[in-house]
């Protein structure tokens, strides 16, 4: 129960973006599609898992005064095999993310999942945490692409939902501004009413 | 199992241990994807340059750089050779007025310099706007197939359709398509040159 818990409160309870509001820098500059904000998701979540895992096992072995330092170097590592494998095996997507991907480094939700639940947990509960929090974050890149892309480009996927050029004030930052703001008070709203 | 006690020696030695594993893990992965990173490279040169000169695939590609008279960086010429006949040439140029500093187009000039066809490769153009002068987003770039540059002087002004709302993004794929008409002239004439100097040289003998 408890480990179940430890999953699914990444989604909405504690969701990255929408509640704890950490990592919006990419959130904001990764989501003009549906497909960039998946992909970005997937990756952090990869990342969250590997570092999280590799560091709730270390946590004993590693000394309290050089701790982040440890936990930058594991992150870093994690960072640049996603790095290397997305721009090996999925190059469209390495094409638009570009320079956000190694910026993963920097992502507040890695190391702060890593300081403050990985090195005090087992490795199962932060295996489940690093799963849970990264899919919390790929749905929020994920919708917020899609709202996104959908009245920017007028499309979802790629896929033409309706013809013309849409408003082109979402494909921009502002309109990222914009929906990740609604967003937020929505989740709040639900919050508020689960509690 | 008791925490490790933050001694120098501990410390050293700890740290030391992760950055050499993380070293190695790297290093193990650098290696499994260095062949498809290079493929990958490859296939997009190869598509970019298809896009220009179509059937450019069936020949083989003589890859050389050219500095240009105006512009820091060299030009990058890919000859299309059929039994090693020139066929086509497509150069990747580049300018610097874009809205948001440099990119990159590719044009591909048939024998005589008229252009076969040509596309936007790298920019950070605003999306929706000059992010048009790309093939997958209208049909703005197809105005200059056909052109040659030596007849015609892009004006944004008078004879090319800017595209709506973005004139800097259309008068910088402007400079760079003269850019690389420019070198284009200027390297097959110079070829050109040096090939009726050597014929002279025969006849004299």
């Amino acid at each position: 129960m408890n480990q179940w818990k430890n999953f699914t409160k990444g989604f909405i309870r504690e969701n990255p973006i929408l509640v704890l509001v950490l990592g919006t820098c990419p959130a904001l500059a990764t989501t003009s599609s549906a497909f960039n904000g998946l992909g970005m998701g997937l990756a952090t979540t990869f990342v969250l898992i590997g570092s999280n895992v590799v560091i709730s096992l270390m946590s004993k072995l590693i000394p309290d005064t050089v701790r982040i330092p440890a936990y930058v170097v594991v992150i870093a590592t994690f960072v640049t095999i996603v790095d290397l494998l997305i721009q090996a095996y999925v190059p469209a997507l390495y094409a638009t993310l570009g320079i956000f991907i190694p910026l993963i480094v920097v992502n507040c939700i890695v190391l702060g999942r890593a300081e403050a639940f990985a090195s005090k947990n087992t490795t199962l509960s932060s295996l489940l945490d690093g799963a849970g929090m990264g899919l919390g974050f790929t749905l929020a890149l994920g919708i917020l692409g899609a709202i996104r892309e959908m009245l920017g480009s007028g499309a979802i996927f790629g896929l033409e939902l309706f013809p013309g050029d849409g408003a082109l004030i979402f494909v921009l930052a502002p309109g990222a501004f914009i929906a990740l703001g609604y967003m937020i008070a929505l989740v709040n709203k639900i919050n508020k009413a689960k509690n | 199992m008791a925490k490790i006690e933050s001694s120098f020696k501990n410390m050293t030695i700890v740290l030391s241990l992760i950055t050499g594993i993380a070293a190695i893990a790297l290093g193990f992965v650098y290696k499994l994807t260095l062949d498809p990173i290079a493929q990958v490279k490859v296939k997009e040169l190869q598509s970019s340059i298809n896009l220009v000169v179509p059937g450019a695939d069936k020949g083989t590609i003589n890859e050389f750089a050219v500095m240009p008279d105006d512009g820091n960086d060299s030009l990058y010429f890919y000859e299309i050779m059929i039994n090693n006949q020139r066929q086509a040439t497509a150069v990747l140029s580049y300018t610097d007025r874009g809205f948001s500093g440099r990119f990159t187009i590719m044009v591909g000039f048939d024998l005589e310099g008229n252009i076969i066809d040509n596309n936007i490769l790298e920019h950070k153009e605003t999306p929706g706007l000059g992010d048009k002068a790309s093939k997958s987003k209208s049909n703005w770039n197809e105005q200059f197939k056909g052109l040659n540059l030596s007849e015609t002087n892009l004006d944004v002004d008078q004879n090319v359709d800017a595209i709506t709302a973005a004139t800097i993004t259309s008068r910088a794929y402007c400079d760079a398509l003269e850019r690389a008409h420019r070198a284009y002239v200027k390297h097959y004439s110079n070829e050109q040159n040096s090939a009726n100097d050597a014929e002279q040289n025969i006849e004299e003998e």
